[in-house]
């Protein structure tokens, strides 16, 4: 049984290597990973193999636990996240969208301006 | 050997009694396993068919979680049956040879690799020990100690309270690392040897938890004791942390002849 620290007795039963109910986890970290790496006949790399596999699932599923407990401050960095980097071209865009309305629009009535309409305005000023 | 066999390497010990040790054992292959010696060294190794443990097999079935769980605890049950009595160089999964020349080769070439290694970890245990954080404990614990006393009224104690929540927050994940570090560093002066290692895949272990430290350490075997009192104490030391010990572990961790750590 793993031993918990903090719960109760602490007597030392093995419960590491060897017996069918350790964590698998536990035992591929350490026959993956660890011992001694001397090249036999066959070369395989376990590196470029299942490893990688292995990896990039331990990379997901880590990404994932974090989001579970609320880690994913990179889901919201332009530089981490495609998603972030999207809406933050997004909302770019609609400013500048905006932005060129606005300014088209003021052109607009700038032209609109004409004699006729300087002499209302003056009017308006002068009655008020 | 034949043209359909290799030969699947276990673990290096010192000439001995090895063989006694290994005689009821069973290999990755359910193949008996037996030892090749070679100027004081022995070789734990088993015979297996290549049709499922050559390259291109071995390739493919390494890819298999199901078969390579299987040929995992069946590799690291031959070699923690040696662990549990004399010094033992575990060697990573999947060292084949094609014939028992090569083998003897490896023990020649590799020779004064062993042998360090062997002094490094005889009379000594691996144990692993695992640092989990409660993310909600924590933060509480750390906005405790952020609030300290809130006097005034209940406007200022809440207002008070709030921000140090916040600070909490933004913090938790290095008072976490701080914590971890500590935690290490205390175990290490418990020890001949340690080291981190990522977070094990949530996937494999089936824990979802916030992982902190996942630390291996070479201890003295009369040493032992003292180390699993310490582990036990850090666990009660930290609120929010709870700490997990496995082993004893053969030194996978410590094969490579790593240097003594301080």
């Amino acid at each position: 049984m793993t031993v918990v620290g903090g719960s109760g007795s602490m007597s030392p039963q093995p419960y590491g290597g060897g017996h069918q109910s350790t964590n698998l986890g536990d035992i591929l970290e350490r026959v993956l990973d660890k011992g001694l790496v001397i090249a036999g006949d066959i070369q395989v790399n376990l590196l470029d193999i299942e490893l990688l596999t292995i990896k990039l699932r331990l990379v997901v599923a880590s990404l994932e636990t974090a989001k579970s407990v609320g880690i994913d401050w990179w889901e919201s960095d332009p530089w981490l996240s495609s998603k972030a980097r999207n809406r933050e071209l997004e909302s770019q865009s609609d400013l500048e969208i905006e932005n060129r309305r606005l300014r088209e629009r003021l052109a607009q009535l700038e032209q609109e301006r004409t004699p006729a309409v300087e002499e209302a305005i003056v009017h308006e000023e002068d009655r008020d | 050997m034949t043209d359909t066999t290799g030969i699947w390497m276990y673990a290096v010990t010192e000439a001995g009694h090895t063989a006694d040790l290994v005689s009821t054992a069973t290999g990755v292959a359910g193949e008996r396993v037996r030892v090749i010696g070679e100027d004081g060294l022995t070789a734990v190794v088993g015979t297996v068919p290549l049709a499922e443990f050559g390259a291109d097999a071995l390739t493919r079935n390494l890819e298999d979680l199901g078969w390579l769980e299987r040929v995992a605890r069946a590799h690291d049950a031959v070699v923690s049956t040696l662990g549990r009595r004399i010094p033992v160089i575990p060697l990573r999964l999947a060292t084949v040879c094609l014939d028992e020349h090569r083998v003897h080769e490896i023990l020649m070439q590799h020779r004064r690799e062993f042998t360090e290694a062997l002094t490094l970890v005889t009379g000594r245990t691996e144990w692993g020990v695992k640092a989990f954080a409660d993310r909600k404990t924590l933060s509480e614990a750390l906005t405790d100690a952020n609030t300290g006393d809130a006097a005034g009224g209940s406007g200022t104690a809440y207002l008070l309270r709030r921000r140090a929540q916040l600070a909490a927050r933004e913090s938790v994940e290095r008072e976490a690392a701080a914590r971890a570090d500590d935690i290490h560093e205390r175990l290490l002066h418990r020890a001949a040897a340690g080291r981190r290692n990522p977070p094990t895949d949530p996937a494999l272990s089936g824990n979802p938890e916030w992982m902190l430290l996942n630390g291996s350490y070479l201890v003295d075997d009369e040493a032992a004791d003292e180390f699993r009192s310490e582990v036990e104490d850090l666990g009660k030391s930290f609120a929010g942390i709870r700490v997990e010990l496995t082993g004893p572990w053969p030194p996978y961790s410590f094969a490579g002849a790593e240097r003594i750590a301080p």
